[in-house]
């Protein structure tokens, strides 16, 4: 009866489960700008989908890992600081992405369901996906899961005891932009960041382990999916930023309870 | 003795600019080597290519096939975002409980395993480090500015723990420092460098060399530490020398107000 409701919730549980850790990944070692880049291309990744006729998924992920490639090259050749590089590429692509959009011919493109989310439409199969990826991508943060921890604390140090930091970074840069791309559907191009960095700002209060603070803000983060979904449901707001306001609401309520207990 | 590690000849240029040119170094086990040097000196660049993080443009580095080494970062900041406990800061070398509880033990902070890492004073940290460099099994330790962020006391306290390390597991250790006079008692060989080496020998040799002199200023007394052994290994040491070339002379002048 209700089939897209299950649907949607079941997609957004299984973003919601990789944002903890890839959150807190992203929150430890500063890559919010990082994570905004890549969330902007997507929309340009959209675009080329449409142009192709080619899944969107598809398209998505390819140009999100196009642009983590790009960044990764950037970075190596240190021409340019990193966040101006992280600006030109974010807001280019972005602007191209748009631009792109209102060219292709007899396309009918819901921006608003671009960049705020459309899990309500969410398929079976896009569920599918979804889930696919995100068991992939908590695999391998679980094989990596020390090495990124250890560069994290001190790069140097990592690379003196043996981990390979060059390949490690980049590995984390191509997951976040895996988790990018499956999460677009959920809060749109312009929420994906919040997704990610909220429950995981909101769990650092309570957790005395990475583990826990990873754990958490997974938990946070399905509880916003849930909150998100209830209020859209009850009260007709759009989901996707029905998701960012009960996280947000849940880091403001953390807030407070520290507050008082100082 | 064979040497854990030896640079021959090394430098390295960085953008056309060179920052070290024609570095001679060997640590020996059982020995301490101290850097010293004014800012743009070329010490961390030097201790970056005896860890193999750099290569240098010129010159050899031989390693010893059993190097091991334990490497003691300059400063540590630990983004508040990121919750850790010092157990599991040591973990990441590899280290169980038990080993790591040894070796906190042995820099004297076993009580702060359960610690959050953020919470600890400049000297815990400096020790925790320590303790995770320990944790390889290190022959040879590498102290970026040990001492850095610790009162007096605890630096005299400190280098006395980095003596006492180097006697029982006979490794060899090369310390980059700022400070001279409290290093320099702690220490069997100084080895000044200002892009290239400009003197070396012992603290009390050094001391007196007219290159150090010249960049460090005569007032640079030399504090005395009464040990109570003697190295037989002092009398290896090579006699303080003195290596420049005028066109280097004259690229330092400014530089000498950097200490």
């Amino acid at each position: 009866m209700y089939d897209f409701l299950y649907l949607a919730l079941l997609a957004g549980l299984g973003v919601a489960i990789v944002a903890g850790p890839m959150g807190s990944l992203v929150v430890w070692q500063r890559m919010a700008y990082f994570g905004d880049t890549l969330a902007h291309g997507s929309l340009l990744g959209i675009a080329l989908g449409l142009w192709f006729s080619w899944s969107h998924s598809v398209a998505v992920v390819v140009v999100c890992l196009l642009i983590a490639g790009l960044l990764i090259v950037f970075e190596r050749q240190r021409l340019l600081a990193t966040d101006t590089v992280l600006g030109i590429l974010s807001h280019g692509s972005l602007a191209l992405g748009l631009v792109a959009l209102t060219l292709i011919p007899g396309a009918r493109t819901d921006m608003e369901a671009l960049l705020f989310g459309d899990i309500l439409t969410v398929t079976a199969a896009e569920v599918a996906v979804v889930w696919l990826m995100a068991a992939s991508v908590l695999m391998a943060l679980w094989r990596l899961w020390p090495a990124l921890l250890a560069i994290t604390v001190h790069e140097d140090l990592a690379r003196v005891e043996g981990v390979a930091v060059d390949i490690v970074k980049a590995a984390l840069k191509l997951l976040l932009a895996l988790v990018v791309a499956i999460s677009m559907k959920v809060v749109g191009v312009l929420l994906i960041t919040a997704l990610l960095i909220i429950p995981a700002a909101s769990a650092r209060h309570f957790a005395k382990t990475p583990e826990q603070m990873a754990l958490l803000a997974s938990v946070v983060a399905m509880l916003a999916v849930c909150a998100g979904l209830a209020s859209s449901w009850w009260l007709n707001t759009p989901v996707g930023p029905s998701i960012v306001v009960s996280a947000s609401l849940f880091f403001v309520l953390v807030l407070l309870g520290r507050g008082r207990r100082a | 003795m064979t040497a854990l590690i030896e640079l021959q000849g090394a430098g390295k240029a960085f953008a056309d600019r060179a920052v070290l040119q024609a570095v001679n170094l060997s640590l020996l086990p059982g020995r301490i080597v101290t850097l010293i040097g004014p800012n743009g000196a070329g010490k961390t660049t030097l201790v970056k290519i005896v860890l193999g993080l750099l290569q240098p443009d010129s010159g050899r580095v031989l390693r010893s096939p059993r190097l091991r080494v334990g490497y003691m970062p300059q400063k540590l900041h630990i983004d508040p975002t990121l919750p850790l406990q010092v157990e599991r800061f040591l973990q990441f070398a590899n280290a169980d409980t038990p080993a790591c509880l040894a070796a906190l033990d042995r820099v004297g902070i076993a009580h702060l395993i359960k610690q959050p890492v953020s919470g600890l004073s400049g000297g815990e940290m400096q020790r925790m480090l320590l303790a995770r460099a320990l944790l390889r099994k290190p022959n040879l330790l590498v102290l970026d500015e040990p001492v850095q962020g610790v009162d007096v006391t605890g630096q005299e306290a400190l280098y006395q723990l980095i003596g006492e390390l180097r006697d029982e597991l006979n490794c060899g250790i090369l310390m980059v420092s700022h400070d001279l006079h409290l290093v320099m008692a702690a220490t069997d060989e100084v080895v000044c460098l200002n892009q290239h080496i400009c003197c070396h020998g012992t603290p009390q040799q050094v001391s007196v060399d007219p290159e150090f002199v010249a960049l460090f200023g005569a007032k640079t007394a030399l504090y005395t530490h009464h040990h109570d052994h003697e190295h037989d290994l002092h009398s290896e040491v090579v006699s303080a020398s003195c290596d420049h070339e005028p066109t280097q002379h004259a690229s330092r002048g400014g530089r000498q107000s950097d200490v």
